[in-house]
């Protein structure tokens, strides 16, 4: 994966494969400290022990029609590589979570990349699901709930084009406001 | 700046656009590869050029919507497009670019651009 927001898009699919109906995703950017805190939270299915300590192996997957399962394992090797690491927490029907620490100013940390893409990709493939994220830069924050949205538009689709439009600019402005604007 | 006063004017624009588009069938699909391959071959900004055509041409009778792994991953980004009563496409090695061309040759005028297609990369 070329960036961290595409690892997200990855990620977020095994969620709502895992059953999930809201799925969280903050970013938590603490430049005094070096650090890139990424988590990413469901109310899916979840998983028992036996299955936590195998989806790190790649060649481990609950998918029958094929004998690989790269997205976690890749995930993990991202955030080593920039000397972080990923834990994960997870429980037999509750969810899971997966945190993961990115060592900014490390050469080989991938950047965040097109977060909005990313979440606008998410809503737009799954109008079912309820979506938070926020979005932490030193003391700014950022949140976007699809619950809200869904609040004002009523009946319309979330969906619609012209709706996950407008979330993308949304999104990518309030971004740009948490970086001072640049 | 976007605000939620605008989302609602948006609503109220789009409510009868959406109706339009319910009394329509059977129109052209287009899917997208989404598994951890396509996205790592740049599936992303693919789905939303097709997104972002879409509204920008008013296309009421195309629904685009994605899939797992297709199954050729070495030939992602790929997408499938089925126009009413014809077979379906399948293009390979997409991007954002090629998206505005397919969509204007072969969506919109029914003309396959077949330089894109699965056959032309064997």
């Amino acid at each position: 994966m070329e960036d961290i927001s595409l690892h997200l898009l990855d990620l977020a699919q095994n969620s709502i494969s895992a059953g999930a109906n809201l799925v969280e995703i903050s970013i938590r950017e603490d430049r005094e400290k070096d650090h890139k805190w990424v988590q990413i939270s469901d109310n899916g299915k979840g998983m028992d022990e036996e299955q936590v300590n195998k989806v790190y192996d790649p060649f481990y997957t609950t998918r029958t029609t094929r004998k690989v399962g790269l997205g976690i394992p890749m995930f993990k090797a991202s955030a080593e590589a920039s000397g972080g690491k990923l834990e994960m927490i997870s429980q037999k029907g509750k969810g899971t979570t997966l945190l993961a620490l990115f060592i900014d100013s490390h050469i080989d940390c991938l950047p965040l990349g097109k977060m909005e893409e990313t979440i606008a990709a998410l809503i737009f493939m799954n109008p079912e699901v309820d979506f938070v994220y926020t979005h932490e830069n030193n003391c700014r924050q950022f949140l976007l709930d699809t619950r809200q949205i869904r609040e004002v538009i009523g009946e319309v689709n979330i969906a619609d084009p012209e709706i996950v439009n407008w979330i993308t600019i949304y999104i990518k402005e309030g971004l740009e406001e948490l970086y001072g604007g640049v | 700046m976007k605000s939620l006063k605008e989302l609602e004017q948006i609503k109220q624009k789009t409510l009868d656009a959406v109706n339009l588009r319910k009394e329509r069938t059977g129109g052209t699909r287009v899917v997208v590869g989404m598994a951890t391959c396509g996205i790592a071959a740049g599936a992303r900004p693919v789905l939303l050029a097709f997104l972002e055509e879409v509204k920008n041409r008013n296309l009421k009778d195309v629904s685009v919507s994605q899939t797992g792994c297709i199954g050729v991953c070495r030939l992602e980004p790929m997408v499938e497009i089925t126009r009413p009563g014809e077979d379906k496409v399948t293009y390979v090695n997409m991007s954002a670019d090629k998206v505005k061309r397919v969509i204007a040759e072969h969506v919109v005028n029914g003309q396959v651009v077949t330089e894109y297609t699965i056959g032309a990369a064997q």
